[in-house]
């Protein structure tokens, strides 16, 4: 066997204002993004998903883009995204999705207005081509910058409110998808674990600091990006560059929700034609649950199968989930098969497997309500 | 007394008499992490020195686990698909993947033993 996986290209890493704190915690670095980072520590992925969900874990997401959009408006802004930025109210975000012109997805990101001005969070691997994006389709006016010096730490589960709240008085009654500026801290109720949570923006040359003393409160411990993995896809949460990218309209990827009623009346974003339209006459493929009957995890790239044994679509993200102690799997299949409960197979070691499609997320979702 | 010889795919093999007990090292269980699914041979099936024998996935990835020597499975591990852990637990004891009735019971010879084998994983940082 190969434990250690293929050799990766020797290419130039950066390293995010925790590197020193990761390595020194015991971690496995990996490639990831361009960047080294965590894949998990000694614990390991599984007892690091389970203490997330049970307690609180901390996340190094720096190596996320942290844009400040200065003097754009929500009418320029959704010129690019199809969601209701309009109606986003100060110090409060939203889940949207950076469209081309044939509404299929760059990014998908979290828009936040506060102050007057809009700050998003964009994925690792495609913060460079967003910025470009960005610049080439808003007006010259808009001031742009990618904050290559501030550090993003995730803090999620259910302790992780009490936690926070020993540091930065207040957080505990911020509503889901708020903002609040504390001391030095930027701080948004929000996450991606399905979990309650916050993220918190800070210095990087203090972003060491705050982790240690994340990680000194004892319901805390460090999480890698291996059940970062593992906890968004329970909670059904997709992957850029997985389960979205170019080639995926959000109909296709059940992402719908993230459109609201003013932007369906009134269209104006990228791709509005053929997204209205989907959504009249859903497309020909669309992103579902899915839970294999045995035990073998359907990996990303894995062919499904109708139970006649014909090609109906491909998983795109898969794996085990920890707290079902079974496999879990997304991916894209025919329409005509993409109901809960529909019998399908997934394809693996040239196998078909027994699975049904299944409602997502697979866990319930457990953010702040008040 | 049993031979215990080792691969440099880290799996390890146990001889005694004409069949061997197969599994993986401990350092590839450490390498691997958590694992979640094992997938063995029938019984009554060949496997082929340094071709596929079984699979074992970890929370990220698949491996293959390759068959040391050439030979016939006897009997599997059926503790180890049930509870995956185990290979975590003792991958050297109850651990253990598959038994083979061996085609030539001197193909252990051209493998490392323990001490060879120790030193090559040292050379692996």
């Amino acid at each position: 066997m190969d434990p250690a996986g293929p050799a990766e290209q020797a290419v130039e890493l950066r390293q995010t204002p925790l590197h020193a704190l990761h390595v020194a915690c015991g971690a496995r670095m990996v490639p990831f993004a361009g960047y080294a980072m965590p894949v998990q520590y000694p614990a390991g992925i599984i007892a690091e998903h389970l203490h997330t969900r049970a307690k609180a874990g901390l996340f190094d997401v720096s190596h996320m883009g942290q844009v400040t959009l200065r003097g754009a408006t929500a009418a320029m802004l959704e010129t690019l995204v199809p969601g209701d930025l309009a109606a986003l109210a100060d110090g409060r975000m939203r889940y949207t999705l950076l469209l081309n012109d044939d509404g299929g997805i760059i990014d998908d990101l979290m828009a936040v207005r506060v102050g007057g001005e809009f700050q998003l969070v964009v994925n690792a691997a495609t913060k460079e081509a967003d910025v470009a994006h960005l610049r080439g389709r808003l007006p010259a006016s808009v001031g742009l910058e990618l904050h290559d010096d501030r550090a993003l730490l995730a803090l999620q589960g259910p302790e992780a409110a009490a936690v926070l709240a020993r540091l930065a008085p207040g957080v505990a009654t911020m509503p889901f998808l708020s903002c609040a500026q504390i001391g030095d801290l930027f701080i948004t109720r929000s996450g991606y674990t399905g979990e309650d949570g916050f993220e918190i923006s800070v210095a990087a040359d203090a972003a060491a600091g705050l982790a240690e003393r994340l990680l000194a409160q004892p319901e805390v411990m460090p999480i890698g990006l291996g059940a970062r993995d593992t906890l968004r896809l329970e909670a059904g949460l997709c992957l850029y560059g997985h389960d979205i990218d170019e080639t995926t309209t959000p109909i296709a990827a059940g992402l719908a929700w993230t459109i609201g009623k003013r932007r369906r009346q009134e269209g104006g974003f990228p791709g509005a034609a053929r997204i209205l339209e989907e959504l009249a006459d859903p497309p020909p493929r669309r992103r579902v649950g899915i839970r294999p009957d045995g035990r073998a995890p359907a990996r990303e790239g894995s062919a499904i199968v109708d139970p006649d044994g014909n090609p109906i679509g491909e998983v795109t993200s898969g794996g085990f989930g920890p707290s079902l102690g079974a496999p879990i799997a997304m991916g894209y299949v025919a329409r005509a098969h993409a109901d809960p409960g529909s019998a399908l197979s997934v394809v693996v070691r040239d196998v078909a497997r027994p699975a049904r499609v299944a409602p997502m997320p697979f866990v319930p979702t457990r953010y702040y309500r008040g | 007394m049993p031979t215990l010889r080792f691969t440099k795919d880290h799996e390890w093999i146990r001889q005694d008499g004409d069949t061997a007990v197969i599994g993986i090292t401990d350092y590839a269980q450490q390498q691997l992490g958590d694992i979640v699914y094992v997938e063995l041979p029938a019984p009554g099936t060949r496997v082929e020195a340094g071709k596929e024998a079984a699979v074992v996935e970890s929370a990220k990835a698949a491996s293959e686990v390759y068959a040391p020597v050439s030979g016939e499975v006897v009997a599997v591990n059926d503790v180890v698909t049930g509870d995956p852990g185990k290979v975590n637990a003792d991958p050297m004891g109850e651990g253990w993947f598959l038994t083979v009735k061996l085609d030539d019971p001197t193909a252990l010879d051209a493998l490392m033993d323990e001490a060879a084998y120790a030193a090559f994983v040292a050379e692996q940082h």
